[in-house]
């Protein structure tokens, strides 16, 4: 579910990068607003309950695999959002470096799809409202199953729009969104089921918890659905302003991306405008002109040009001669500054 | 299986904590240079190849400088694999398109892009597990604060890291106990692991009540400062400059093509 890198353009990194950003410093700036110091320990040490919970893996019910718990619900019922959102963006940054988990460029993506569903969007708008009417177990187990779910779901369809957007897989749209969100589903269900126990579970246990930090705390205060819209405006003009700014560099895959999903004959109109203008945009911003960025342009026939030097035999010879000398040199390198090491 | 795991964390950041040229550059330095690296690497188009390779320098120079295990990093890299790699085996099923011969083999050009994919992979992760393997998380965060990165997840960052050892191994306890208990895969149905997690969550909040005692006693007024200053040198300002320029000719310049077409004639 960790959003790789390699399947990443530098476009649609970015702009995720931008989006995660902005969230992280609003959440801050709340955070500093609000929180009294006490809750510096506290969210620090529940972001290594996340990672020890994870290890603590369950069979799950009718399978033989096992499955874990993923945070977010619970993070946002204890902390409230804006500090459950930081929390798991610095667990994911965490997994980025040392488990390398999708690596630093999708480090943006992934506390996107990770964090601001769940957070900004499960919690504040399907349980919060869901359990505001009284919190019986019941209730709670409900809640706590449903935004589970619907987080996930969000976050693996924001997987399949940002390798799509990316354009370097082959997938189209149909079949990955098929193959995504059955399986998420199916983890959904499962982490919905742990989370509702878990939160019950303490509520029994150690009600006191709740009243501290969850009621009691302005911190926990309900975000209005104008703001969340509000806000996701905001993200989305951005989200195209800085794609249509960086897709100038790459307009390769961006167009192959909108072309293939939506170039069939349900073509929604506006589409067309859009990838007109982002040439139009980056025909005038493209910067080192004479050089392999623009030579992508030729739409015609991108795939030819950019394969493997060509079909023709002396060509690709000197490729796999090329290729082979640079690998060689590349590890002559490593290897005579290993040697040399020693020595000394 | 996950001993393994825990080990691995606490092996990664004690090749963090090594002295070498490579650990000694700045660790601002080090996080930009990253960024471009994995920025240029991701910018090449569906279809590149013969230009990625020489990008292989990077990690390699990382590695024999710094003194990384060469066979610790590729584990890693293989072990997250499996998400790149389904997404990416699909290239070759679903584009047939024949672009070139190989010794009598016929390559479409869903190889040629999985085989894109799979480099970009594997220069990507690489260049994430050795910042930090030669850079200390803390460098890390404190290159991060330098960086205009909010304070709040500065500190919450540091605070993570200060306990992730601290919990894992509770929980690794936890999980020993289980597995001592119970046979195949008893204990650990839902029922039996939502106490499990309950209880070490409450575990984990009574710490942090001690924790914020204890920092209290140390007269905690919720500032955090840093004890190692850092300094750019003028090492620092050849590296970034050396790498930034190399990174630049390798992302313009397709220089495999060029040697190959060098020697070829």
């Amino acid at each position: 579910m960790h959003m790789a890198d390699a399947l990443l353009s530098p476009a649609v990194g970015t702009t995720f990068w931008a989006g995660t950003l902005a969230a992280i410093a609003y959440c801050s700036k709340r955070l500093k607003e609000t929180m009294d110091e006490k809750m510096v320990p506290l969210m620090g040490v529940l972001g290594a309950f996340i990672f020890a919970a994870q290890m603590i893996n369950f069979t799950i019910p009718a399978t033989g695999s096992s499955g874990h718990l993923g945070g977010g619900i619970i993070l946002s019922v204890i902390l409230g959002p804006y500090a459950a959102f930081i929390v798991i963006a610095s667990v994911l940054t965490v997994q980025a470096l040392f488990f390398a988990d999708g690596g630093l460029l999708a480090l943006g993506c992934n506390i996107w799809n990770l964090g601001i569903y769940p957070c900004f969007i499960a919690y504040s708008l399907i349980y919060k409202p869901l359990v505001s009417y009284g919190a019986t177990p019941g209730r709670i187990a409900f809640a706590a199953f449903i935004s589970g779910v619907v987080g996930l779901q969000l976050g693996a369809f924001s997987v399949v729009m940002q390798t799509l957007l990316s354009g370097r897989s082959e997938l189209p749209f149909g079949t990955f969104v098929l193959l995504m969100q059955p399986v998420h589903l199916g983890i959904g269900i499962v982490e919905g089921f742990a989370t509702a126990g878990v939160i019950n579970f303490i509520k029994s246990a150690r009600p006191e918890i709740f009243e501290s930090t969850f009621s009691a705390r302005p911190l926990a205060a309900d975000i209005s659905l104008r703001k969340v819209f509000v806000g996701l405006l905001i993200a989305a003009v951005l989200t195209g302003g800085m794609l249509s700014w960086f897709a100038s560099t790459n307009p390769d895959g961006l167009e192959w991306a909108i072309e293939k999903t939506f170039g069939k004959p349900e073509l929604p109109e506006h589409t067309q405008s859009i990838a007109s203008s982002l040439k139009k945009i980056q025909e005038s911003t493209s910067f080192l002109p004479e050089y392999a960025f623009k030579k992508t342009e030729n739409t015609e026939a991108p795939k030819k040009e950019e394969a493997w030097p060509n079909v023709d035999a002396g060509k690709s010879l000197s490729g796999v001669v090329g290729s082979s000398i640079v690998i060689g040199m590349v590890l002559l390198i490593g290897f005579s500054i290993k040697a040399m090491r020693r020595r000394i | 299986m996950f001993d393994t795991e825990f080990f691995n964390l606490g092996y990664l950041d004690r090749l963090s904590y090594q002295d070498t040229f490579i650990h000694r550059i700045d660790p601002r330095i080090k996080l930009l240079s990253s960024f471009m690296f994995i920025v240029a690497v991701v910018s090449f188009p569906k279809y590149a190849i013969s230009g990625l390779l020489p990008f292989f320098l990077f990690p390699v120079l990382f590695l024999a400088l710094g003194d990384i295990p060469v066979r610790f990093i590729l584990k890693k890299i293989l072990v997250v694999s499996p998400f790149a790699i389904f997404v990416g085996i699909f290239n070759p099923l679903l584009d047939g398109q024949p672009v070139l011969d190989v010794l009598g083999f016929t390559v479409s050009l869903g190889w040629v892009s999985f085989a894109s994919i799979m480099l970009k992979f594997s220069l990507t992760i690489s260049a994430a597990l050795l910042l930090i393997a030669t850079t200390s998380f803390p460098g890390i965060c404190f290159a991060m604060q330098k960086l205009r990165i909010p304070k709040a997840f500065v500190a919450q960052l540091l605070f993570l890291y200060r306990y992730l050892f601290v919990l894992m191994e509770e929980a690794m306890k936890i999980v020993r106990a289980r597995e001592m208990r119970s046979f195949g895969k008893r204990g650990k149905e839902l029922k039996n692991v939502v106490p499990i997690i309950g209880v070490l969550f409450m575990r984990t909040v009574d710490r942090a009540e001690r924790v914020y005692n204890a920092m209290l006693a140390r007269s905690f007024t919720g500032k955090l400062y840093s004890t190692k200053p850092y300094a750019l040198t003028t090492t620092d300002i050849l590296f970034i400059i050396a790498s930034a320029g190399l990174i630049l000719l390798f992302r313009v310049v397709n220089v495999t093509a060029l040697i190959g077409k060098w020697t070829i004639g």
